[in-house]
């Protein structure tokens, strides 16, 4: 019974931030002159095709990607902000290197993703060592890391260095790189999922058990806990925060791979770029949860896919970004709420035992 | 961590030595971009540009100072800035610039208060609060101009139509008495009187308005009743509210005045700075701000100082890619100066700290002699983290900051 309650007050902020982001969709929507109901059933019918489905899987692997990257920090209250460049940079550097080597294909992919990992971790280790040895906040560094990876990439990726111009277009790419260093779609009926939800996966299964299963994970959580009760127990806080950002940047060096190895094979202007900022909501909204945080995933690209209708019905699809917002808004507050509930009636359950009991 | 170097008054205890700090540096400088042939290096255009880089920079710090020492930090700074920028130019292009500064910190103010509402009120973290706050106004002015700039002449779903600037004064009569000077080639001298022309001349009035903003923000925060309140709400709540001050009306207010500050620095950008508005405009600014008070510890005037430095290197976009060159071969004399000083009292490993970088800036001036426009567009994001990382870190930020306050007993 008890547990029910639990499980009834956990699911009752994300429910009611949905409903609502939707209220405020459906103001906004009459506000421009549309018929709410109307397109919103438009859009939800929509979105729930199964061709749109896997376009939707697809849009949400590197969501997801991003989202844990966000939640490794998290526990620690680490918030990397820099998750954007790291895997900017991370896909870059795979895309150059993948490129330049001729390998069988199990190692082709194997150099490139471990190339991506090294270079997450590295640029993010930056901001874990000036936060660990000089103080400097994790926000404020990784924003400026990520304007600093901007710009390296933008010099890099140019026809005279690392660069070409595509043929026929504007575009300046990274030389394609070879078949061998490309993870085939995996065929469903309603089309191509992307091969590296394969990869999403095992990196959501490895977080789930480092956290869970392991002393480091252990550590992990006890120090988000409470750092004072871990520091007392013998943690040492430094060495874990600078561990947890660096592999906090090597999950985001993954962020890149589906579009990478998956995709376009090869990094060019047209990269899609702001997914760190993406998987800084997902992870909130999925509670740093490995499933949670699919779950959050998922709903952020099934937004974007669904209100694409929008543009059908002549109104910006760019309401879609405030009603993420809203959702993030209204379920930060929504847990908070929750939160002291609980509190609350974890402080009752001990009066109510205490009763009597001197003190 | 215990030293404190500024005064309860909140003035720097020593100001001399800076002061000749600078001097010192001007003087390096003027001789090394006359020698090595860097024609902008102090010219009259590029200190104005340093003005206008400097002044939204200033005005996030300050924005970021009210806000922590009432004991919130800002991470939303930057989102209150964005819809700055966008109510500025929204109501500006329409109806001019009064109307843009009303609108544009309207916006920044609400947004303050939307941070005050999810952090004092709700207790949700301060950094989830203000990072949602950006994400919130990066979607709304999307959405926004979506609906409104895409459909007027001149704008399109990026860009807003052209915002009418804001009127200048000069110092009167300084034109006659310095142009001459500037122009006779005299080596320092001739800079000085370029320094003083730009920064001194066609000043746009919202400048004058920003400098003043910094001792009226001293004055405020040291030398009122307001200002001990929302002090002591930042160092001891419990105490403050012991007394009577109650704790979340001071930090609604200081959110408040934090996001028209920041709101004010966006109009800025859409009006002086640039005479529109782009998405993505504010780059990142609102969070340089963060940078400047942690730079500044805490104080209005060393925060000033701080944005000074970034607006300088921000405004380096500006100039030619030999005088950003000149400026490196600076930086790095002042490294190897710093590092030859470490190696004389037998410090190695500053000797390195300092050594390595200095090596490598005059090497990479030796060799290449100018800096790509690229890397330059970052320049005051590496000099944020250059900052942070080096500055001695005898800092004292407010004891409660980032601390939500809840009465004992509340949940």
């Amino acid at each position: 019974m008890t547990r029910l309650r639990g499980l009834v007050l956990l699911l009752a902020a994300p429910l009611a931030a949905v409903v609502l982001a939707l209220g405020v969709a459906a103001v906004v929507l009459a506000m421009v002159g549309a018929d709410p109901i109307g397109i919103l059933g438009d859009a939800l019918a929509y979105g729930l095709r199964p061709a749109t489905l896997v376009a939707v899987a697809n849009k949400a692997i590197p969501y997801y990607l991003a989202g844990i990257a966000a939640a490794v920090g998290f526990h620690l209250r680490l918030f990397n902000i820099g998750i954007d460049g790291q895997y900017r940079l991370a896909a870059f550097a795979g895309a150059v290197v993948g490129a330049a080597v001729t390998l069988p294909a199990p190692l082709h992919v194997t150099v490139i993703i471990i190339v991506a990992l090294a270079v997450g971790w590295g640029w993010a280790a930056i901001a874990g060592l000036l936060y660990v040895r000089r103080g400097v906040n994790v926000v404020i560094s990784t924003i400026m890391l990520n304007a600093i990876a901007t710009g390296i990439i933008a010099y890099l990726l140019s026809p005279s260095r690392f660069a070409q111009q595509a043929v026929g277009s504007n575009n300046i790419t990274t030389a394609t790189i070879p078949e061998t260093g490309w993870i085939p779609a995996l065929s469903t009926p309603a089309g191509d999922l992307n091969g590296l939800v394969v990869l999403a996966a095992i990196v959501g299964l490895a977080y789930w058990f480092l956290l869970n299963r392991t002393t480091i994970g252990f550590e992990v959580r006890a120090m988000g806990l409470s750092t004072r009760a871990a520091t007392i127990a013998g943690i040492r806080a430094p060495r874990l925060a600078l561990l947890t950002m660096a592999a906090s940047g090597a999950v985001a060096g993954l962020v890149g791979l589906p579009e990478l190895l998956g995709a376009s094979h090869r990094y060019g202007l047209d990269f899609p770029a702001g997914l760190g900022f993406t998987g800084l909501s997902v992870a909130i909204l999925g509670r740093n949860h490995p499933v949670g945080v699919a779950i959050g995933a998922f709903i952020w690209a099934f937004l974007e896919r669904s209100g694409q209708i929008f543009a059908l019905a002549g109104i910006s699809t760019e309401v879609v970004t405030i009603l993420q917002a809203v959702i993030v808004l209204s379920i930060v507050v929504g847990y908070e709420f929750v939160r002291r509930l609980r509190v609350r009636r974890i402080r009752r359950f001990v009066a109510l035992a205490t009763e009597g009991v001197p003190a | 961590m215990t030293a404190i170097a500024i005064r309860p008054s909140g003035w720097p205890t020593t100001w001399t030595r800076p002061v000749l700090r600078v001097v010192l540096g001007f003087a390096v400088l003027s001789l090394l971009g006359g020698a090595l042939d860097a024609p902008d290096l102090f010219s009259r255009g590029g200190l104005s540009a340093t003005l206008r880089f400097t002044a939204p920079i200033l005005l996030a710090g300050l924005g970021a100072l009210w806000a922590e020492r009432s004991g919130v930090i800002n991470l939303g700074l930057e989102g209150m800035m964005i819809v700055g920028t966008w109510f500025g130019a929204w109501a500006g292009y329409q109806w001019g610039i009064g109307a843009a500064l009303v609108a544009g910190t309207g916006a920044g103010i609400t947004f303050g208060l939307a941070h005050a509402l999810l952090s004092v009120t709700f207790g949700v973290d301060q950094a989830i609060a203000g990072l949602s706050l950006n994400l919130l106004a990066a979607g709304l002015t999307r959405f926004l101009s979506s609906i409104t700039f895409a459909s007027v002449p001149g704008g399109s779903i990026t860009t807003s139509p052209a915002v009418p600037d804001v009127p200048t004064v000069s110092v009167p009569g300084l034109d006659l008495l310095l142009v001459p000077v500037e122009h006779a080639g005299i080596p320092v001298l001739s800079d000085v009187a370029a320094v003083a022309l730009g920064l001194l001349t066609d000043v746009s009035v919202l400048t004058v308005v920003v400098v003043a903003l910094v001792p009226f923000t001293w004055w405020v925060l040291w030398r009122t009743r307001l200002g001990l309140r929302i002090r002591a709400v930042g160092e001891r709540p419990e105490a403050a509210d012991s007394l009577g001050v109650r704790p979340w009306r001071y930090r609604y207010l200081a959110l408040a005045v934090s996001g028209g500050l920041a709101g004010l620095a966006g109009v800025y950008l859409v009006t002086v700075a640039s005479s529109l508005y782009h998405e993505g405009q504010t780059a990142g600014r609102g969070f340089i701000g963060l940078a400047t008070v942690i730079f500044g510890n805490w104080n209005p005037w060393s925060v000033t100082l701080g944005a000074f430095v970034f607006g300088f290197t921000d405004a380096l976009r500006t100039r030619q890619e030999v005088t950003v060159g000149v400026l490196l071969a600076g930086l790095g004399l002042l490294c190897a100066a710093v590092a030859v000083r470490h190696g004389l009292r037998r410090e190695w490993r500053g000797t390195l700290l300092f050594g390595i970088p200095a090596a490598a800036m005059l090497g990479w001036f030796w060799v290449v002699r100018v800096v790509p426009s690229e890397f330059v567009s970052f320049a005051p994001h590496l000099t944020t983290l250059v900052v942070l990382a080096v500055a001695r870190q005898r800092l004292r930020p407010p004891a409660a900051l980032g601390e939500p306050f809840r009465r004992e007993g509340d949940a």
